[in-house]
């Protein structure tokens, strides 16, 4: 089962989810409604044609003014042990509503990755167990990875307690 | 926390709650475990990550693809040969380059050594954890003599910086045969001595049988890798699923174990080093003579002595100038990868995401470490706080790569 | 604390203070807060080609309350500080700081959000190491640097707060 293999059986199993396909450098992906995305990756973990029961990598990509249908898209890397394959999984987030269903219910991989990508995206996964910031500290606001956030940052570095040798304290 | 709450009221009670970190010498890196113990059973167990985060994704989408190299070597620097030729691979893939098999061996065989840097440093501070301190001070002694070969060969003990898109830095010294072929005699004798002093070892072999199991079905589904996959019984490796650098062309096994606790991972390892030196025999045999760099002006530079030359001078001094330029240099066309390669710790996957440019979009890292430690809990809960620090050694857990 | 408290100021005999720094200097313990790459090199450094042990750095006990070198090897985050802060908080005096690799002196590589730009903006720094990561030999180059400051310092009252 291939790429183009897959998208065609998922795009009739489930015909208003699945939005479009792609292929680049012999690698296939399928772009999903993000209302729907759980429940296609539900049907890509349990159908037996297809069987990807293992999350390799769960991550986001912020398309600050290119043109993109959205800003965020979250991308799903899945990978099946049964028949070695990869396939992805995109889905289009907007800057204004940036929730997204998580997939710990589904993978157990899922839960860190979905906190990574909150704590430096700023996109919430909703039904996630513990969705706290992972990386950057709770104090900590913004989302650095963004495509608007200075690459030095907003003067977090800089304050912090001074050590002050003569009086010791 | 809400937890030291629920304990307010409860002081005469077996419960605490413990601190493991990010300061301690048990834990390799930093990383902070919160340990609640009943007694002396973990009954739940909140690790804390990110005392490490050095914000390498949004670094790289400053820096030229060949820049971005110096950066990947940081991550995992246990083994920084192996991130880069993980990056230099991804970005060849996703520019359609084919390199040549001189720099394939090459790879190939820098690969593999800096497999047997990581495996041996990891059964060393594996054992130094349980006791045996003297197991960890050889292997220090294994991997300096691979710190000489890599100084050799890139200039650099630790932070390589060696491969190129299209190639490789410099071509390897005459003598890099002979330095692997000792090193490769002396390597296994120490493995046999470490095997001679754990395998049957009774505090060790108490220590880690049966400790920190993990069933073949968790296994998959935490997106576990490497020896902690195979170590349950799942003969998973991408250099033979998916080969790559030529790994078709040489003979060596996958090494799995049944069990899936401390111990089979200890005997994956060290099957995978003797394994590794197998490779790079095969492949120093073969290394076959050329040109380690593409010949595409696109991408490599041209020989130094190009535009020293009367003839055809004047070209390459413009390919090299034109090299460096906004817009010229290593510019993949618009569009995604997934790349993935069999590091010592597991899948290392690249997802580069490029927009035309000489810069990267997003690259983003797929650390096997992260996938490692978050089955950490489900190998602890219900055990002893004495197998916590086994099975937290066993895991490998590089914080470099875990944090980014 | 110590010797610096019982001895009334003044009467400081320059041989007193000679026997205590030379014991100072071959004794010191470290305490490696390592926490990337240039720990590798800190525990090769530690490890038998280069010996740190023959300099007097025997006990390496992770332990701040017993060291009185703090080696910050490593690059330095965001969530990473206040716990350097506090490890240094928590050595007693006197106490000294080496300042190990490119990251813990500047920045290095990283200048971005997450990095501290020099851990001498936080805490005293005595020696600087430069390098990414540097070679064992420059560490114990320091150390010996090190040593010449401890052997210069003479005694006078502690400032810190328990003294």
């Amino acid at each position: 089962m291939d790429g183009p293999k897959i998208f065609e059986k998922l795009k009739a199993a489930m015909p208003d989810a699945v939005m479009a396909s792609g292929s680049f450098a012999g690698q296939d992906w399928v772009e999903v409604e993000r209302g729907n995305s759980l429940s296609v990756l539900r049907l890509l973990r349990d159908d037996p044609d297809f069987s990807f029961d293992c999350l390799m990598d769960l991550t986001a990509v912020d398309w600050l003014n290119q043109g993109m249908p959205e800003r965020f898209c979250v991308v799903y890397n899945l990978f099946s042990y049964r028949d070695k394959i990869y396939f992805r999984v995109k889905t289009w987030v907007p800057e204004e509503d940036p929730v997204v269903d998580s997939a710990s219910g589904l993978w157990k991989s899922a839960p860190w990755a979905e906190r990574e990508v909150f704590d430096l995206y700023g996109i919430e996964f909703e039904g996630h167990p513990n969705l706290k910031r992972l990386m950057l500290p709770e104090y900590y606001t913004g989302h650095p990875l963004r495509k608007d956030y200075p690459l030095t940052g907003a003067g977090e570095r800089d304050h912090f307690q001074k050590y002050n040798r003569e009086t010791g304290e | 926390m809400e937890v030291e709450k629920e304990l307010e009221g409860d002081l005469g009670s077996r419960r605490m709650i413990i601190n493991f970190g990010p300061q301690h010498p048990a834990t390799h890196g930093t990383l902070r475990n919160l340990i609640e113990l009943d007694g002396e059973i973990v009954t739940k167990l909140t690790p804390e990550i990110g005392y490490l985060h050095s914000g390498f994704e949004k670094l790289a989408e400053y820096r030229t693809y060949n820049q971005v190299v110096t950066i990947t070597d940081r991550m995992n620097y246990l083994s920084p040969l192996s991130n880069n030729v993980g990056f230099a691979m991804a970005v060849e893939e996703m520019m359609g380059l084919k390199i040549t098999p001189r720099c394939a061996a090459i790879r190939v065989v820098l690969s593999e050594l800096s497999r047997i840097a990581d495996h041996v440093l990891s059964v060393g501070l594996q054992a130094m954890d349980l006791g045996a301190f003297s197991v960890m001070l050889w292997t220090f002694i294994e991997r300096e003599k691979l710190y000489d070969i890599f100084e050799a060969v890139t200039g650099a003990r630790l932070t390589t910086s060696y491969t190129r898109i299209g190639g490789v830095f410099r071509d390897v010294p005459p003598d890099f045969e002979e330095m692997c072929r000792t090193f490769m005699g002396k390597c296994s004798k120490t493995i046999d001595e470490i095997e001679s002093v754990l395998n049957e070892n009774r505090i060790f072999l108490d220590r880690t049988k049966g400790v920190g199991k993990i069933s073949r079905e968790d296994a998959i589904s935490f997106g576990l890798t490497g020896p902690l996959l195979r170590s349950c019984g799942v003969p998973r490796d991408i250099r033979k699923d998916r080969p790559y650098l030529g790994y078709e062309g040489y003979e060596f096994d996958i090494v799995t174990a049944e069990e899936g606790d401390v111990y089979a991972r200890y005997e994956v390892r060290v099957g995978e080093m003797r394994q590794a030196l197998r490779i790079v025999d095969q492949a120093l045999a073969k290394m076959p003579k050329g040109p380690v760099n593409v010949d595409d002006p696109r991408v490599a530079l041209p020989a130094k002595d190009a535009f020293n030359k009367p003839q055809g001078g004047m070209e390459g001094l413009i390919y090299h100038f034109k090299n460096y330029m906004f817009g010229h240099g290593v510019c993949p066309p618009k569009g995604e990868i997934y790349s993935s390669t069999e590091a010592p710790n597991g899948e290392l996957g690249w997802y580069i995401v490029s927009d035309g440019t000489q810069k990267p979009w997003r690259m983003r890292v797929r650390p096997p470490s992260l996938y490692n430690y978050q089955a950490f809990p489900r190998m602890t809960e219900g055990k002893l706080l004495s197998d916590m620090v086994a099975v937290l050694s066993s895991l490998n857990v590089i914080a470099g790569e875990l944090d980014r | 604390m110590g010797l610096e408290s019982w001895m009334p100021e003044g009467v400081l005999t320059t041989s007193v203070e000679k026997v205590v720094n030379w014991a100072r200097k071959s004794s010191l313990w470290p305490m490696p807060f390592g926490t990337a790459c240039c720990a590798i090199e800190l525990m090769a450094t530690l490890a038998s080609r280069y010996d740190l042990a023959r300099f007097g750095a025997e006990v390496i006990r992770f332990s701040p309350r017993q060291s009185d070198l703090m080696i910050v090897s490593g690059r330095i985050s965001l969530k990473m500080m206040p716990v350097l802060y506090k490890i240094w908080e928590q050595m007693p005096e006197p106490k000294w700081c080496i300042s190990m690799g490119a990251c813990a002196s500047c920045g290095g590589i990283f200048d971005n959000y997450a990095m501290i730009q020099g851990v001498d903006r936080f805490i005293p720094v005595d020696v600087y190491v430069p390098g990414c990561p540097p070679r064992p030999e420059s560490v114990i180059d320091a150390i010996m640097k090190v040593q010449e400051i401890v052997e210069r310092d003479r005694l006078r009252p502690s400032p810190s707060k328990a003294g």
